[in-house]
């Protein structure tokens, strides 16, 4: 994985964030206190937000060049992004949910296939629900596997567990480490919680104020 | 009733349900930019479709008649190309009850997709849904209860209108009198019992439609 955020420039209400990196691992934590700009580091990375100024490179696709005016849109990125709210539609069931981006790349991404994720992170008795009977811990689910049925080359996730209790973010981070074994992609993971990435993360930035303040590398996956 | 007095009720309940049916796509439409999408010139238009709501409802009936005349931009071609006249005919009724309920139903759908989180949207389309599939699957779907209840608010306006109407469309039995204007002749050649009557039926249907809207708010706003 290759990701390079360049000359990133985002005006927030009381900062301005300014990155410049060049991600190379399988996953990356972003990490650091609530209002740091790490949120918006990944809308931008995703085309949600428009930045000042960026430079942004996935693989070699130029995803964002505000130099020469490319901007891709959201839909075209390849990126699935789960948020800390989650965002499943309340009106659709399990299944929509799941289906809602799904491509059919059975062929050329075999591990991406319907049943193959559902199996992973063992949703496939939720599938007639409606997302509002599920618990925090399945809603998460729900969340990662409908990020992954659309087939994204990297995967953002923002606080996935903040909104859990100790209890069941012990049970929900084995899921996580099983994605990152099983689907072997890129991840961005946004978290102020220290033990997040040292279970799940090779590296780590850590962003105060809208600036990288340090960035180290951790030996090895501990989960 | 009289079989006349339920014409009249028939007549203004579907000339005022096809008025709401004309004005529901481009009202959509202006909502949703007023409320998801930030241009040049907002304002003027959003001052603009609010206009009719403080108007004295005869200043725009006099403005229509301008319009819709034989004279006017859009009367005059509607009589030279299509030979179809609109002033005092069911017509003018249907454009003065569009234009007179277009900006409740503008601002009550405009609150409906602004009680949509967009966040819903945007993780959309990171999920590949182009911006038609994200109103289509999303947005219309989350803000429906609302925009149900504008519907029946801009239905329930238009049930009520006259200012505008008298002006353009006149009173004609059997043409264009609806219940507002029916209510206002026979309170003038006192025939009280049918104003009554008529008045009756206009409650009933004025309370169900603005009941209904607000029971469909409701259920938006939980």
């Amino acid at each position: 994985m290759s990701l390079l955020l360049q000359n990133i420039s985002l005006p927030l209400a009381d900062f301005t964030l300014e990155i410049d990196a060049l991600l190379q691992r399988q996953i990356t934590g972003i990490f650091g206190p609530s209002g740091a700009g790490k949120t918006s580091l990944l809308d931008l990375i995703a085309g949600l937000r428009r930045p000042a100024s960026a430079r942004i490179v996935l693989n070699d696709r130029v995803l964002t060049d505000s130099a020469v005016g490319v901007v891709m849109p959201p839909r075209r990125r390849e990126i699935g992004y789960v948020p800390q709210d989650l965002a499943l539609f309340p009106h659709l069931s399990v299944r929509q949910n799941l289906l809602y981006g799904h491509r059919n790349d059975r062929q050329t991404r075999p591990m991406f296939c319907f049943e193959h994720v559902t199996e992973v992170l063992q949703i496939q008795a939720l599938l007639a629900r409606d997302t509002g009977d599920l618990s925090g811990g399945e809603k998460q689910r729900v969340a990662l596997a409908r990020a992954l049925l659309a087939s994204p080359q990297l995967l953002l996730l923002d606080e996935p567990l903040a909104s859990l209790d100790a209890d069941l973010k012990s049970k929900i981070i084995p899921y996580l480490c099983r994605v990152r074994d099983e689907f072997q992609l890129p991840m961005l993971y946004v978290t102020h919680d220290e033990q997040e990435v040292l279970a799940l993360c090779e590296e780590v930035l850590e962003i105060r104020m809208g600036r990288m303040i340090g960035r180290r590398r951790l030996n090895s996956r501990n989960a | 009733m009289t079989t006349q007095e339920w014409q009249i009720v028939w007549f203004t309940a579907w000339v005022s349900a096809l008025s709401t049916l004309v004005i529901l796509p481009p009202g959509l439409a202006v909502a949703w930019l007023l409320a998801r999408r930030d241009w040049p010139g907002k304002s003027i238009v959003e001052t603009l479709v609010a206009l009719p709501l403080v108007m004295p409802p005869v200043a725009t009936g006099l403005i229509l008649l301008k319009i819709l005349g034989r004279r006017g931009v859009v009367g005059g071609f509607f009589h030279d190309r299509l030979h179809m006249d609109i002033i005092f005919t069911w017509r003018a009724v249907l454009v003065a009850l569009g234009v007179m309920s277009f900006p409740l139903l503008v601002r009550s759908t405009q609150w409906a997709f602004e009680q949509v989180n967009p966040r819903f949207e945007q993780i959309a389309r990171t999920l590949g849904a182009s911006d038609g599939r994200v109103f289509f699957t999303i947005t219309l779907p989350l803000a429906l209860r609302g925009i149900i209840g504008g519907v029946l608010l801009a239905f329930a306006r238009a049930l009520g209108e006259f200012g505008a109407t008298i002006m353009v469309a006149g009173y004609i039995p059997g043409k264009t009198a609806t219940l507002s204007l029916s209510i206002y002749q026979s309170v003038q050649l006192g025939e009280d019992t049918t104003a009554y009557r008529l008045l009756g039926v206009s409650v009933a249907l004025a309370f169900g439609a603005v009941w209904g809207s607000g029971w469909f708010m409701r259920r938006q706003r939980s």
